[in-house]
């Protein structure tokens, strides 16, 4: 296998570039996905047949979810290589990750509640899968005190990237849990076998919405690391010449 | 339309749902265009000091 591609992107300059030019073909995207899944979620896909229009707090809530997992794999991935590797600009896609995916938790929670109070009667229970998913939001948010709360850079690095290892475990315990454990939420509906527990008009939106959010969620954790890389490196010869030469306005 | 805003009953707990998703989705573009011009911005005094020096 040639690893010259891994080295390249290990290279903060070319990273830098890279990613600017990558970021406006996710943006556009995942801005179209995200209007064309929330007006056939909101507008177009029929009311169910028992929770009425409530069930439409799936359009947001289910990608929530999924971008709130997903980013955590990325995260913890992207950690790994950095620990292993030595390399700034993963631990700059790793740190890119986190605030995001934190973002994402936390509506999946917020919109769960705003979902179980109607149908459940309950704001919240200490259930499997709700229980599970509020540790993954304490995960980022340790990760990101804990990144925040070391000055030196490079041992926040290696710090945060020991929990963000350590953190992957819960990832298959809240997918599972519904499996595992009886839990008051609802068993996966999507990808199932025999195929979606809903007619097309429901989970087409559905599933524009999770590649939407997911196109979303490359685009900004890519702006971040830019962002994290440019502070990285502000002393370096490549951003002189990229600011100066480059005629890139601040 | 006055149909479509209610969502049968259940319009304060889907609509909170959908503009909290989205205001925190601007909120992390806004916040990441925020961290890239602290960035240039603090890349650049660098460059000037030094060149001052």
């Amino acid at each position: 296998m040639n690893w010259v591609w891994f080295h390249r992107f290990g290279s903060p300059p070319y990273f830098y570039s890279v990613a600017g030019r990558i970021v406006p073909w996710l943006a556009w995207p995942a801005t179209l996905l995200i209007i064309a899944g929330l007006y056939g979620g909101l507008v177009l896909a029929p009311p169910d047949y028992q929770q009425s229009d409530a069930a439409r707090i799936m359009y947001v809530h289910v990608p929530a979810a999924y971008v709130g997992l997903m980013a955590y794999v990325v995260m913890a991935l992207a950690a790994a290589i950095g620990l292993v590797w030595r390399l700034k600009v993963s631990h700059a896609v790793a740190a890119g990750c986190a605030p995001i995916g934190a973002s994402f938790t936390a509506v999946c929670l917020v919109t769960g509640m705003l979902w179980g109070q109607p149908m459940w009667g309950t704001w919240w229970a200490w259930d499997p899968r709700l229980v599970s998913m509020l540790v993954l939001l304490f995960f980022y948010l340790g990760y990101l005190g804990l990144r925040g709360a070391i000055d030196d850079t490079a041992r926040a690095d290696r710090a945060s990237a020991v929990l963000a290892v350590v953190g992957v475990v819960n990832v298959p315990i809240v997918h599972y849990s519904v499996v595992w454990w009886n839990s008051l939420h609802q068993g996966p509906s999507l990808l199932r076998k025999g195929g979606p527990a809903m007619p097309a008009s429901m989970w087409v939106p559905l599933v524009l919405m999770i590649f939407g959010c997911t196109f979303y969620f490359y685009a900004v954790m890519l702006m971040r690391a830019r962002a994290e890389v440019m502070r990285r490196e502000r002393g370096g010869q490549w951003v002189r010449d990229l600011l100066i030469k480059g005629g890139e306005n601040p | 339309m006055i149909e479509f805003l209610a969502m049968s009953g259940y319009a304060a707990y889907v609509w909170p749902s959908v503009a909290l998703t989205l205001a925190l989705m601007w909120a992390n573009v806004m916040w990441a265009k925020q961290l890239a011009r602290e960035a240039k911005a603090e890349a650049l005094r660098r460059i000037a000091s030094q060149d001052a020096t």
